[in-house]
């Protein structure tokens, strides 16, 4: 048998998620087999809405125009439903690129992206990419030169965003499907570029 | 729902106070000045919702633009660099 390691008693937190949980189930709020197919549908999301989305934007310009002035709406028009979501989508440029951080906790669009990574959860990325995000980008390998202006947003409460990255040059003619293959999830942070 | 009073393009100065509880402004951006990107729509004030009330009336959400080196003197990079945060409207005056 494995060994399972020393004793650790519940954390505050796990402690506190339990006791609520028992008590909805115990109130008939919910039943133990919702909690576990909601917990298993969310670890099951990924990013590929996020990319659904983005490769659209590259092939449909009116669409992209929706977008970015309404993302929740957009988003429904292909049939994601982002409930709760006040979504702003930030378009990379020649001249801007754009990167998101929350660095009170860590809001992030989930109904796209899935869950976030846990480097983008770490005090070490909360705390410097508003400080020196030029260091930060180049330690995932991302160097922008000094004539792009690099805007972070920090997540701070209602709104949550998501990076239009730039089309990739080579690309042309490329179906919205393949597009939508190159769209990862860092780039919808910012701290990627889609790259063929 | 609280009257937005900031418009697109006004000079905003973040309030520099210190109170306790649940407060979404983070430290750094207190006393800085920077510029309204965008209104977002109003929510409730999440101070207040905190407490277990119901946060209305809604405040006002703003995107405020500041440029880096506005809020960090020692700021490396391009003085074009850009933060932008979301503030509520109680924790900004007109410069």
């Amino acid at each position: 048998m494995n060994d399972p390691g020393p004793y650790r008693p519940l954390t505050y937190f796990q402690l506190m998620e339990v006791s609520l949980r028992e008590l909805l189930v115990e109130k008939g709020i919910v039943t133990e087999a919702q909690v576990a197919e909601e917990v298993e549908a969310m670890r099951k999301r990924g990013y590929e809405r996020g990319s659904r989305v983005v490769a659209r934007a590259w092939v449909d310009a009116e669409y992209k125009k929706r977008l970015l002035a309404n993302g929740t709406k957009a988003c429904e028009e292909l049939g994601l439903e982002v409930p709760a979501l006040k979504l702003l989508v930030v378009e990379n440029t020649p001249e801007v690129h754009n990167a998101v951080v929350c660095t009170l906790c860590s809001f992030y669009p989930r109904m796209l992206l899935g869950i976030p990574p846990e480097w983008y959860k770490s005090r070490n990325y909360r705390s410097r990419m508003v400080r020196e995000p030029r260091a930060v980008l180049a330690e995932f390998g991302l160097d922008i030169p000094e004539s792009v202006t690099i805007r972070v947003h920090d997540s701070t409460a209602d709104m949550r965003y998501l990076v239009l990255p730039m089309r990739p040059a080579g690309t042309e003619g490329w179906s919205e499907e393949r597009l939508a293959s190159l769209v990862n999830r860092d780039s919808m942070i910012g701290v990627a570029v889609p790259r063929v | 729902m609280a009257e937005p009073q900031f418009h697109t393009g006004d000079r905003v100065r973040v309030m520099e106070v210190f109170p306790l509880g649940h407060v979404r402004t983070p430290f750094y951006i207190r006393g800085k000045t920077g510029t309204v990107e965008r209104y977002c729509g109003s929510f409730p004030n999440p101070e207040e919702l905190a407490q277990m009330r119901d946060g209305l009336p809604a405040q006002p959400l703003y995107r405020v633009k500041f440029r880096q080196k506005d809020v960090w003197p020692d700021y490396r990079g391009s003085p074009d660099d850009l933060l932008e945060v979301e503030i509520y409207q109680h924790w900004l005056e007109k410069t």
